[in-house]
This record gives C-alpha cells, sequence and structure tokens, in this order.
C-alpha cells in the first residue's frame, strides 16, 4: 500500500490539478482575512476573549451569509478540493488502461483504493494547515496579538475538523468515481450534489424552510412555542447537509458569535444558556460537547462513504472487455 | 516433459446467466507458447482473469504452478505477467518512471530494478525515450513497453491479450520476436489472437475457444492433419518422369493409404511421417526426386473448418 500511496502523493504533487486548487484555496483565504482586517477593530471590545480567533470570524456589514467570509470561503472550497481529489480516482484509472494492470501486481486489491485515499487525505490535511497557518501567520504580524493556548486548541481542533470534512467529499467523489464509469459524470454527480447540499440546504436553506413552513406554518401572531418549532424543524432539515454540520461545528469552535436566527448555535444557546452566553464564550471542552454530534454526523458520512466504495472496489468484478 | 505450469479442471464462469467459460480443461507446460483463439467473446480474456485470480470461477478450478488462482491470488500474481488488451500506462510519467512503479509493486530492490529496466529498454528498443514521457510514444512503442512491463519481474508465466492488435506490421514482427525470446528465457508464454499467422508463426501450440468451450487443442501440424487431413500426413512428390510402377511401389511402403498421380506429381496420403522411406522408394527405382514436401496446415484454415461445423 505504502507504494501506491507515495506514487499517487506524487502524483499529486506535480499534477496541475493540485496547483490551481492551492492557489484558489490561498487566494480565497487571503481575500477572506483581508476583509477581516478591514472590520476587525469595530468588533474587538474590551470584554472580547478570543482576540486571535477575531482573524477567522470577523464579519463585515452586510454580509449576506451566516458564516463570517473566512469560514465561508473555507466551508465552500473544502469539498471542491476533496471532490477534486477523488471524483477520478478509479474510474481514469480504468478508462486509460492502468487499473487491470495495476491490478495484475503482486498486491492486494485494497491497497489500491486504501492508497488513493490516504494520498488524497495527505494533500487535504496539507491544504488545510497551510492556508490556516499563513492566515495565522499574517494575522500575527498585523494585529501583533499572539494565540493564547486555548485558541490554538480551538484552531487544531477546526483544522481536524475541516481535514474530516473534506475526507467525506473525497469518500463521495470516490464512491462516484467507481459507480460510474466516466470522470465527467462522476465529477457532475459529485458537484451536483454538493450544490444540493451547500447551497439548497446550508447557505440558503429554501428547502428546509419550506418543509419546515409545510409541517409547521407560521406567521406574525404564532405563538414563540410554534416559532420554536418551525425552527427545530428548519434544524433538523438542514442538518442532514454536511454542510450544516460542518458550518455549526466550526462556528462553536471558533466561537463565532451571533450566527442568524434560526441557526443551531442560536438555539442551542437559547435553550441551555440562556443570555450569558453572548457576552462569554463557551468554554472549551463545552464548545467539543456541544460540537460532538456534529463532527460524529461528518466522520459517519465520511466513513459510510468509504465503505461503500470499498466494498464495491473490492467485488467488483474485473471483466472481459 | 516439462514442469506443468498452467492447469484448469472443469473451470466455469457464468455471468447473470451468460456462460463465458463452460468447463475448462487446460494443461499447459513451461517453456510453451500457447496460442488461445476464439472469437470474440469466446472466453479467452475471462480464462486469463481466472487463472490470474482477478476474477472468481463459478465453479472448477484454476492453477497456476501448483498455485489456486483464486485462493492464493499473490501467490499466483507474484510469477505471473499480465498484458491487457489495450494496456495504458500513465500518460504524465515518463517510462521509466512507469516501469519503476512496477518495479516497486513488485517489491524489487532499486538497484536490481534499474539494471532490469535499462537492460530491457534495449532489448525492446526503447532505450532512446526513456525519459520522454508516455504520451509521447506511439502505439507500437507502447505495446513494447508493455512486453517491459510485464517481463520486469522475471515471472515463469505471461499473459498476452492481442499484444498485436493496432500495431503497423514491422511492430508485429517486433513484438513477436520478444515473445520468442521471453519463451528462450524460460517464461511460458500463453497469447491471445485473432491474427492467425503469427500465431502460427511463434506458437508450439493452440486451443481453440468457442462459447466458452474448448474445442480444439493441440500443435498446429497435429490440428490440421485431425481437421483437414482426416488424420493422415500428405505428402507431394515430384520426380522426373512418372511410370505407374512408381506409383505401384510407393503403394506397398508400409502406412501409405492412397497414392494419387497428377503429371508428374504424386499426392500421398500416409497414416506416418513416411518421407524418408518414399524418397527411399523413388531413389532405388532410378528415378530423380526433385521436389518433396510435407503437406503445411495453415491455421487459418484450420480455424475456419472449426467454425463451419459449430
Amino acid at each position: 500500500m505504502y507504494v501506491v500511496f507515495r506514487k499517487e502523493l506524487a502524483d499529486h504533487f506535480a499534477s496541475r490539478r493540485f496547483a490551481i486548487l492551492f492557489i484558489l484555496v490561498l487566494l480565497a483565504a487571503m481575500f477572506a482575512t483581508y476583509i477581516a482586517f478591514q472590520n476587525i477593530r469595530s468588533e474587538l471590545t474590551p470584554t472580547t476573549e478570543f482576540v486571535f480567533l477575531k482573524l477567522f470570524t470577523t464579519s463585515v456589514k452586510g454580509w449576506p451569509f451566516l458564516l463570517p467570509p473566512f469560514l465561508f470561503f473555507i466551508s465552500l472550497l473544502i469539498p471542491i478540493v476533496g471532490i477534486a481529489l477523488g471524483f477520478d480516482a478509479i474510474n481514469s484509472e480504468r478508462a486509460s488502461g492502468n487499473l487491470s494492470r495495476l491490478l495484475a501486481q503482486p498486491i492486494y486489491r485494497d491497497s489500491v483504493i486504501n492508497g488513493k485515499f490516504l494520498a488524497g487525505l495527505a494533500v487535504l490535511s496539507i491544504m488545510v494547515v497551510s492556508v490556516i497557518a499563513i492566515v495565522a501567520g499574517l494575522g500575527l504580524r498585523i494585529i501583533g496579538v499572539p494565540p493564547s493556548s486555548e485558541e490554538v486548541l480551538r484552531l487544531l481542533v477546526f483544522v481536524l475538523i475541516s481535514v474530516i470534512y473534506g475526507a467525506f467529499w473525497m469518500a463521495l467523489a470516490t464512491l462516484f468515481s467507481i459507480l460510474f464509469k466516466s470522470a465527467a459524470t462522476s465529477m457532475l454527480a459529485s458537484i451536483g450534489l454538493w450544490v444540493f447540499l451547500f447551497f439548497f440546504m446550508s447557505v440558503f436553506p429554501v428547502i428546509p424552510g419550506a418543509i419546515a413552513n409545510a409541517a409547521v406554518p407560521i406567521d406574525q401572531n404564532s405563538s414563540m412555542a410554534m416559532i420554536s418549532k418551525n425552527a427545530e424543524v428548519h434544524g433538523i432539515i438542514s442538518r442532514i447537509s454536511p454542510s450544516t454540520l460542518y458550518g455549526e461545528a466550526v462556528a462553536a469552535i471558533l466561537s463565532v458569535p451571533a450566527l442568524g436566527s434560526a441557526s443551531f448555535l442560536a438555539l442551542m444557546v437559547i435553550s441551555t444558556y440562556a443570555s450569558g452566553r453572548m457576552l462569554t464564550p463557551l468554554p472549551f471542552d463545552q464548545s467539543l460537547l456541544l460540537v460532538w454530534p456534529q463532527v460524529m454526523g461528518i466522520i459517519a458520512l465520511a466513513v459510510i462513504c468509504f465503505a461503500v466504495s470499498y466494498i464495491r472496489f473490492m467485488r467488483e468484478e474485473i471483466r472481459a472487455i | 516433459m516439462g514442469q506443468v505450469v498452467v492447469e484448469t479442471k472443469d473451470l466455469t464462469k457464468t455471468y447473470d446467466g451468460f456462460t463465458a467459460v463452460d468447463g475448462l480443461n487446460l494443461r499447459i507446460e513451461e517453456g510453451e507458447i500457447f496460442g488461445f483463439l476464439g472469437p470474440n467473446g469466446a472466453g479467452k480474456t475471462t480464462t486469463m482473469l481466472m487463472l490470474m485470480g482477478l476474477t472468481e470461477p463459478s465453479s472448477g478450478e484454476a492453477q497456476v504452478c501448483g498455485y489456486n488462482s483464486t485462493r492464493e491470488p499473490l501467490k499466483v500474481k507474484r510469477i505471473v505477467s499480465y498484458l491487457p488488451e489495450r494496456v495504458g500506462f500513465y500518460e504524465d510519467m515518463t517510462v521509466k518512471q512507469n516501469l519503476r512503479y512496477t518495479a516497486e509493486l513488485n517489491s524489487l530492490s532499486q538497484g536490481e530494478a534499474e539494471k532490469r529496466i535499462s537492460n530491457l529498454l534495449a532489448t525492446v528498443g526503447l532505450s532512446k525515450v526513456a525519459d520522454e514521457e508516455v504520451s509521447k510514444l506511439s502505439r507500437g512503442m507502447k505495446q513494447r513497453l508493455g512486453i517491459v512491463d510485464i517481463w520486469i519481474k522475471e515471472p515463469k508465466l505471461a499473459f498476452l491479450d492481442e499484444p498485436t492488435s493496432g500495431i503497423d506490421p514491422e511492430g508485429i514482427d517486433d513484438i513477436l520476436n520478444l515473445m520468442v525470446r521471453m519463451a528462450k528465457k524460460g517464461i511460458t508464454i500463453i497469447f491471445c489472437s485473432h491474427q492467425l499467422h503469427q500465431v502460427q508463426k511463434i506458437c508450439t501450440r493452440v486451443g481453440i475457444l468457442a462459447k466458452g468451450r474448448l474445442v480444439a487443442e493441440g500443435s498446429v501440424d497435429r490440428l490440421g492433419r485431425q481437421s483437414i487431413g482426416g488424420g493422415r500426413y500428405r505428402i507431394e512428390v515430384e520426380v522426373a518422369k512418372l511410370d505407374s510402377k512408381l506409383s505401384d511401389s510407393i503403394k506397398r511402403v508400409k502406412g501409405v493409404v492412397e497414392v494419387q498421380a497428377s503429371g508428374n506429381s504424386l499426392l500421398i496420403s500416409c497414416e506416418k511421417d513416411l518421407r524418408g522411406q518414399i524418397a527411399k522408394v523413388i531413389v532405388d527405382s532410378g528415378n530423380l526426386l526433385i521436389g518433396m514436401k510435407i503437406e503445411e496446415y495453415s491455421l487459418e484454415r484450420i480455424y475456419k473448418k472449426y467454425f463451419r461445423e459449430i
């Protein structure tokens, strides 16, 4: 497996795809950080606890999305990176006539898929870590406030969750690369699913909204109970999407203040911690506890996708054409 | 009699109701070049895949050098190479990088790999393009690269699926020569081809597969005699002047079945190869022997004969 892993890794690093993705992710991150720098002062108050984390969480007036710019771009780009690393993992090998040659070598069949997946994961991790490290480094120079140990811890968890999230999309794309014979089809299928889950379920939650309104209709005269019931249904539906899970998890870990009303954090905080939360962020262990279900959800989805890919790949017969 | 390299027992493969290989019994010995013939979809590739353990047989057993292909595929794949039809390489890697990858997958040491790579590239005449990207290679060159790719692990057995399809005549000769050279190094070769003429040129034995069944198997000579000559050898003799006395004395040679005369030639059917005895009779009779040849059967005729019967 190590041989496959090393070769795939070398392939990734030498590929134009990697260079393009890296530049894309880097530019987006820099742009978001620039926006943050412009606005960070207005958000800082004497009671702000995580000044350093503000680098990643500062928003702009009129920013239309739930997540602040940096997190929004990250949550937009990680799936693209994951998909780009996985969508042609197996079907390109098949189309180029390499697969049967490869499988005729004295290696276990799962070394091929494991090696490829691990190489993708390594590339993904390198990208996420380097982007966050670059932003953190720039920020350190500009704002001049070093991160506290808790902030470092929170950043590490953020990196971990981001890698797991990317792994989910990579596993999904890999699965499509096994199910569909053509790389173009698996790419379209992955992107299509991503657009659906990211845009329609999380960013512009039209589908959860519609379902919630159909299940629990509300208007201006509705009682508080009805409104929160509606929000609850909304939350449950939108949490089908791993994008929502990821957004909620990183928002809690990086302690993003005041998300939109329907958001998970507001709900959780209102119900559990009443009003105290906005002034003092949750302690680290409490934040972890809060995002645990979300993180487990993403992990479970990633594992399911990979397991299905694995089984499909192992059971697939190499057939005469 | 060499060591048995390939043995199958009632090997059968069905794909959802369709029988690709049907009760195949095959035995191939060390050093043979075995030509696998048959129309498309006759089960040739499926048989190869089962022998390598890439596909599981529905029933029956496949063995390579004593290892069960289904249960011990890794052991089999260590001593077997496979050149698939329409073989592909990593186009954006160089010739050498591709070969190094194969060598690594076969756990060759680096020094050994480099040595074999440069030797083999020289053998197939690809030394000049060793550091070129594979995408720059012609079809024929890629196929020769394929030969290096299967040779590099120095296998006991090599499967080649349509190694000469889509290549120019000169390229085909190169490939065939290389296959013969591989065989001389002790590598048993099994290959599929539709180019009967080429198969006949290099094969020690052929097997004809139709609808998953082995309909004929043996050396080209033997198959020809069985299917076309009614099991007999046919010898054509040309003499200076033919007379009936000569035909009669040839008829008396033990084993001769029939003698037909036409002009100064005789067509003799016999049960064994009696060229020596017949020549002696002619020379003893005082006649002049001008030419003698034993009828050779073209594989194409044999092949067509078998498929007319089915």
